[in-house]
């Protein structure tokens, strides 16, 4: 990979190559997304931007309380979004836990959606907080069972601690489990990293470590997916991009609730990373409540009033 | 669609009911000029006509005087300050219950984007007045002595960048310090001024304390030269200012004076180069350039200038230009031919003195007056271009290799209104920001403006400042 060409994967030159990276202004990333938020997006160009953003949907379940029966209706959901309407495309994926990924194969494949890839979080999910050994059974038990997408987490207490060369392993380790086949989306749980200087310091160290996306959060911890977050890593990939040629994903998860949220993470992607980002391959959006408000949004377009709750299925 | 093109979101024209013609307020009315002489004010987006307005000679010119000057000995000298105050409050309240209207306005009269007009000048407009209504009886504490008094008639000459804005500036703290006004708002940007009048009606604020009258540089000329004008405030041209400070000389007049400028914005190596980026655009991009504390002059440290333009030229593909009513638009039209016909003057020169000219592809709308956002490299300190006041979306590019030499450009410049620095270490921001010699000088942000922030020049950018504490002196006799 071209990445070689900036770090030789010791961490001292990882440490190197980090501190290289320009600082980032809070206050700054802030105006700029907040001046992002006032794009008014209508008519053709909103309705072209909800289906994008169905597409987009990594439809989610992360529960406890997770049974066969929920994954199931979950999957079905996704491929038909609206059983009224099959002109709605279906969600990116769907993400589940590792014991639910063989449950949501076959519902995906017996119910039309043999094309929508499973995606397990894996490596300890939330918390990533166990051994090495875990983590790798964790994500091969994920990929025999039929995952194609695998989002782990990293180390937090690591990167905190100073020890990026844990955490670059780690990812590594993962993305060579993974292969080519597999798409490896890494979790930095931005809301524990807390600063947008470690926020780019960790995109940064993903994507050198082999990581297919980078994604926000774990959605355990708030904040989640905030604009500046989100801007920071967007610009991490559209940079890398410039240096190594490679294009990177991006995947905001936790609290894009509603079509409005949509809106303003697409416009993102459109005006920081660029258009060529604006495609299920390159920009996911990992939510549960999002992919109805699209739905209900859409139906607005069409019919041109609001539809009550009721004509949207629960899951 | 195949590509996220924003589809059109035009704000509605008709929020705002234009009147055909406009009279001059005074006395609390709207009457016809003596003579009857008009102008027109048009759209500089379209080049339509907006409405026909009144031009005001020598003899409406003294009406006005007469009807402040009225108006300031027997009623608004006398109201307690509190009372004051109360009008400033309902004021502030009526621009913004009426901010959607007043941004629609401003926009078709100026050509400004509506997110400017509606997320930045109306809504400071409306804090002006409110934080100017909370000084109205405190003015005992505001260090200018204990019981200090009023200048009497204020001559108020607003510019055409940000009309109401300008118009808010003077007339809040005129009034909070309980003084009248005749205020004459730039010729092809009257209407706003003009809306203001009706929300003065509308307030009830007492007849006379607030004068409107339009012309154009004659008009002002009389109102600077009457012998009964107290205070003059001007915000324009350097070479305007000039001329009032020497009509004034040997008189009882005082004056303020916010007059040009040519900014140096600052980049240093360690600065958070996206957000520097962000900073850079909003600094000469802002209100299509029209800012006298636009930051004109990027000053970038040579070891970074490839990162950070390649950077901003990214960036500037991203402007959209077009139809100042939609909303998504982020550069809007040049207020008049003859500000285009001046920096289409001063651009070229650019070209002709070695600079290196860049613009970004971009098509311009074919009726209006339009110019692309543009970068000058290769820019030295002797082009006219890093001199003079361009006054529009030109941005001239110069690069230095130490601190100090960044401070020595950035302060070889007739003008010190503004700049700003970009770094990520504070002592640096502070050691450079000492040596400035700018009335504003702005750390990793540009353009910020609040009402509590005095604002104000070096040099030949002005005398005195407006805004917070520092802004009341310039209207009222202190007794230290």
């Amino acid at each position: 990979m071209n990445s070689t060409l900036l770090t030789d994967n010791s961490e001292a030159s990882l440490k190197k190559f980090l501190k290289t990276l320009a600082p980032v202004d809070a206050v700054g990333a802030s105006a700029r997304v907040e001046m992002l938020a006032t794009r008014s997006i209508k008519t053709s160009s909103k309705n072209w931007a909800i289906d994008l953003a169905i597409r987009m949907v990594d439809l989610t379940t992360l529960e406890g309380a997770d049974t066969p029966g929920k994954v199931k209706a979950l999957c079905a959901k996704g491929v038909y979004p609206d059983p009224t309407d099959l002109s709605i495309p279906s969600v990116g994926a769907i993400c589940v836990y590792n014991d639910m990924v063989k449950i949501a194969r076959e519902a995906l494949d017996n119910g039309g959606g043999k094309n929508i890839p499973v995606a397990a979080v894996t490596t300890a999910f939330p918390s990533g907080r166990a051994s090495m050994e875990v983590k790798i059974q964790d994500t091969k038990d994920a990929i025999a069972n039929g995952a194609s997408e695998i989002d782990m987490v990293i180390d937090r207490g690591a990167f905190l601690a100073g020890n990026l060369g844990l955490v670059f392993d780690e990812i590594k380790a993962i993305k060579e489990i993974c292969g080519k086949d597999v798409h490896l989306k890494v979790i930095l749980e931005t809301g524990e990293l807390v600063t947008l200087d470690n926020v780019r310091k960790a995109s940064y160290l993903a994507m050198l470590a082999g990581g297919d996306f980078i994604k926000t959060s774990t959605g355990k911890i708030a904040p989640a997916a905030t604009a500046p977050v989100v801007y920071v890593m967007l610009e991490a990939v559209r940079d890398f991009y410039k240096l190594t040629g490679v294009r990177i994903g991006v995947k905001p998860a936790g609290g894009i609730r509603n079509t409005k949220d949509a809106m303003k993470q697409l416009v993102l992607v459109n005006e920081i990373a660029g258009p060529e980002w604006l495609d299920p391959s390159l920009f996911r959006i990992g939510a549960s409540a999002l992919l109805n408000d699209l739905l209900m949004q859409r139906m607005k377009m069409r019919d041109g009033y609001y539809a009550s709750p009721n004509y949207v299925t629960l899951d | 669609m195949n590509k996220f093109e924003y589809a059109p979101a035009p704000e509605s024209a008709a929020l705002v009911d234009i009147k055909s013609q406009y009279g001059l307020f005074m006395n609390g009315k709207f009457i016809a000029a003596k003579a009857g002489k008009t102008f027109t004010t048009i759209n500089p987006a379209t080049e339509e006509v907006l409405a026909k307005i009144a031009y005001a000679e020598l003899a409406d010119v003294n009406l006005a005087v007469t009807s402040a000057r009225n108006a300031f000995t027997k009623v608004w000298s006398k109201m307690p300050p509190a009372e004051r105050g109360k009008y400033l409050f309902r004021i502030a309240r009526i621009l913004q219950e009426r901010s959607r209207e007043f941004a629609v306005l401003e926009t078709l009269d100026n050509g400004k984007p509506i997110r400017e007009t509606r997320d930045t000048d109306i809504p400071l407009a409306a804090a002006h007045f409110f934080y100017h209504a909370g000084w109205a009886d405190k003015l005992s504490y505001a260090g200018h002595g204990a019981n200090p008094k009023p200048y009497g008639v204020a001559a108020q000459i607003i510019p055409w960048n940000f009309p109401m804005l300008m118009l808010a500036w003077k007339i809040a703290p005129a009034l909070a310090t309980g003084n009248t006004v005749v205020l004459k708002p730039a010729e092809t940007t009257p209407l706003t001024a003009l809306l203001f009048a009706e929300v003065c009606q509308q307030a009830g604020l007492p007849a006379g304390v607030v004068n409107i009258i339009t012309g154009d540089g004659a008009t002002g000329s009389h109102l600077v030269n009457h012998p009964d004008v107290d205070k003059v405030a001007f915000t324009g041209s350097t070479g305007v200012g000039k001329a009032i400070a020497k009509a004034i000389a040997g008189t009882k007049k005082s004056a303020t004076l916010e007059l040009g400028g040519k900014g140096a914005n600052i980049v240093f190596e360690d600065a958070a180069i996206d957000e520097a980026v962000e900073g850079i655009v909003n600094g000469i991009f802002f209100n299509q350039g029209h800012v006298c504390c636009a930051g004109s002059r990027l000053l970038i440290q040579e070891n970074v200038q490839d990162e950070v333009l390649e950077k901003l030229k990214n960036r500037m593909n991203l402007i959209r230009i077009g139809n100042p009513m939609d909303k998504n638009t982020d550069l809007g039209a040049i207020n008049s031919a003859a500000q285009l016909s001046r920096i289409k003057d001063l651009a070229d020169s650019g070209d002709i003195e070695g600079a290196m000219r860049w613009s970004p592809n971009c098509t311009l709308p074919s009726s209006g007056f339009w110019y692309a956002p543009t970068i000058f490299t290769g820019v030295s300190q002797s082009h006219r271009i890093a001199r003079e006041e361009i006054f529009g979306p030109v941005l001239s590019v110069l690069t230095f290799r130490t601190p100090q030499e960044a401070i020595d450009k950035a302060n070889n410049t007739p003008y010190g209104l503004s700049a700003g620095v970009w770094s990520d270490k504070g002592s640096r921001i502070l050691w450079t920001a000492k040596r400035l010699r700018a009335g504003v000088i702005w750390a990793n942000t540009f353009n910020k403006f609040d009402p509590a922030s005095p604002f104000g020049g070096y040099k030949e950018s002005g005398w005195g400042r407006e805004g917070g504490r520092h802004g009341l002196s310039g209207y009222l006799k202190g007794q230290y």
